[in-house]
């Protein structure tokens, strides 16, 4: 069944006959190559230009990233998940303090999770705009590449402003956030939410409906819907495949139940139909956005200190005695609240997909096992499949559609 | 300070849960009337012998429409209480139904002597690189993969990482590992 499904007869090539074998050469792609935009390496068996077979080998970033999470407690944790998926570490960071949270059955403040889902979106919009940016680049659309960067870096100035950080915020804490959203913060969002649509549509009308990007992807890399189910591919993948799901609206979390989205889907399954349902969720997106710092709740951000998760703000600590017991119990090592001996499954939608932690807890604040559900790993598992009978110069358009982060897929 | 607001926890998983009933229909047929489950939050696991573990991958795929979206392992190996399934190892399998949006986690034990499950690439391809990750890190073999290498690691490598036996710190694989000079090359 499997074999029949995803189709992975090779067509008869040219020359054809028993001797088909001896003209096949082998190309050797990355692990350094500027269209592979991370290290990761291909071995190509060619006949002619056509792609016989491919081979991915991965591992070359691969830093224990799952084993680490077994020595840092949960709080510290949030420092590393932020380097997997490095190009929308909010979202990482959403769904592994979303884990501990189940874990220890922490309900959010309504202003928190207002706020996550906002650096969640936010996120969103960074990841698709470098996904549908280094695509054009690699297929020689450099104007839009550089028209999406552009607003990349407006994103990097909320980070910045919210947390002190461009590239890696590490904002999330277990029950609540490092510090609340300041008016400033955002004023920063205003000037995306501002600046962004004008830059969408210039580079829809530079990139789709060119006639060169048309040719580059429509038709290239096509999977089916039963080959996304068979291939346990999620996110923009499956939904441009027609897997309509989208765990935002299916397992709501967060603020996402009282915000009024659509979620995009194309039953094409092609690189071009991966693109439109990345280019149409960025647009989604920011209509979340803008209910969310609309109806941005009053309140407090961080669960109540009595719960025994969140680390108290220094003028509690300093003016208070529940603060300062507090603060000592979270920080000294020996001390900290007892966690349940369990484990829990938690996914959220995450820019490439259902990004999802497998969480064995042992009763301390430091996880037993810390298991991802990397999007990343799962889709660069299709790319054989979606390569095979294509030519070498597809080899980039198919890549930039399924958005590899090589520190997510080699964690 | 307002010490005094309690929050409600995330439903659990309960013996009336009809998500459980569901997949008791399910796999009544394949695993008998028994079926060994735990709960906790909103998580639903099941727990198979490794000879049933096909069988009740493809009752639930065929006849319940679930598909696999996550696979991985763990070592309980000095685990403050016993694993679920009482063996050292445990690979869990999360499978999705798209249309209920039901979740449902199988958990089958791996005994530590000789580390082997059946693989489910004959059931959804997709478990190929899940299974050579789990293979790489924790030693289980996968009886009828396709191609079952170590993916992260290099091939060279022998020890597997991510039990708990193995240091965090590694055995010194790092610095002893083959260099190839200029003058080599």
């Amino acid at each position: 069944m499997a074999s029949s499904l995803l189709d992975d007869e090779i067509l008869p090539g040219n020359p054809p006959g028993p001797h088909q074998a001896e003209y096949r050469w082998t190309l050797n792609f990355g692990p350094q190559h500027p269209a592979t935009h991370t290290t990761l390496r291909l071995v190509l068996e060619l006949d002619g230009e056509r792609i016989v077979n491919a081979t991915p080998h991965i591992g070359y970033l691969h830093s224990g990233f799952e084993k680490l999470g077994e020595h840092l407690t949960f709080n510290q944790y949030v420092t590393i998940v932020d380097r997997k998926n490095y190009i929308s570490p909010p979202y990482n960071e959403i769904a592994w303090h979303g884990t501990v949270e189940k874990l220890l059955g922490i309900e959010l403040t309504p202003r928190c999770k207002y706020i996550r889902t906002i650096i969640g979106e936010l996120s969103r919009i960074s990841d698709h705009l470098l996904c549908v940016g280094a695509a054009a680049l690699d297929l020689g659309a450099f104007t839009a590449f550089l028209y999406l960067f552009n607003q990349r870096e407006l994103i990097y100035d909320v980070y910045e402003e919210m947390s002190g950080y461009r590239f890696h915020p590490g904002y999330t804490r277990v029950g609540g956030v490092l510090q609340d959203f300041t008016p400033r913060v955002l004023e920063r969002i205003n000037r995306v939410l501002a600046s962004l649509p004008a830059a969408l549509r210039d580079v829809e009308k530079l990139l789709m409906r060119n006639k060169i990007f048309l040719d580059r992807t429509r038709g290239i890399g096509t999977l089916s819907r039963d080959q996304a189910l068979a291939l346990c591919v999620t996110g923009p993948l499956a939904r441009a495949s027609g897997v309509t799901y989208d765990l935002r609206k299916d397992e709501p979390y967060l603020a996402y139940p009282e915000l009024n989205f659509e979620v995009p889907y194309a039953t094409e399954g092609d690189c071009y139909a991966r693109f439109q349902v990345r280019f149409e969720e960025i647009l989604q997106s920011l209509k979340i956005l803008r209910q969310a710092t609309a109806n941005l709740p009053n309140g407090p951000v961080n669960v109540p200190i009595a719960d025994k998760f969140p680390l108290p703000d220094k003028t509690t600590v300093y003016n208070s005695m529940e603060g300062l017991i507090q603060h000592f119990e979270l920080i000294m090592p020996n001390r900290g609240p007892d966690t349940p001996i369990d484990e829990v499954y938690y996914a959220v939608e995450s820019p490439n997909g259902e990004l999802g932690y497998y969480l064995v807890a042992d009763g301390t604040q430091t996880a037993w096992r810390v298991r991802t559900r990397p999007p990343s790993f799962i889709h660069f598992a299709t790319f054989p499949h979606l390569i095979r009978n294509h030519m070498i110069a597809d080899v980039v358009a198919v890549l930039g559609s399924l958005n590899i982060i090589a520190a997510e897929l080699d964690r | 300070m307002n010490p005094t607001t309690a929050h409600p926890s995330p439903p659990t998983a309960t013996a009336s849960d009809p998500r459980l009933s569901r997949a008791r229909a399910l796999l009544e047929p394949v695993l008998g009337p028994t079926l060994k489950t735990s709960s906790f939050r909103d998580n639903l696991r099941i727990f198979v012998e490794p000879d049933q573990l096909l069988p009740a991958l493809a009752a639930l795929r065929d006849r319940g429409g679930f598909h696999l979206v996550e696979l991985g392992g763990t070592d309980y190996l000095h685990y403050p209480k016993p694993s679920g399934s009482g063996k050292r190892f445990e690979v869990h399998y999360v499978l999705l139904n798209r249309d209920t949006t039901d979740r449902l986690i199988l958990k089958v034990g791996v005994d530590p002597d000789n580390p082997s499950l059946p693989s489910a690439t004959s059931l959804w391809p997709g478990a190929d690189w899940l299974e050579r990750e789990v293979f790489d890190m924790f030693g289980i073999r996968f009886d009828g993969h396709p191609d079952l290498r170590r993916i992260l690691m290099p091939d060279q490598f022998t020890a597997f990482p991510l039990r708990k036996d193995y240091p965090l710190r590694g055995r010194g694989e790092r610095h002893n590992f083959p260099r190839i000079t200029r003058a080599e090359s």
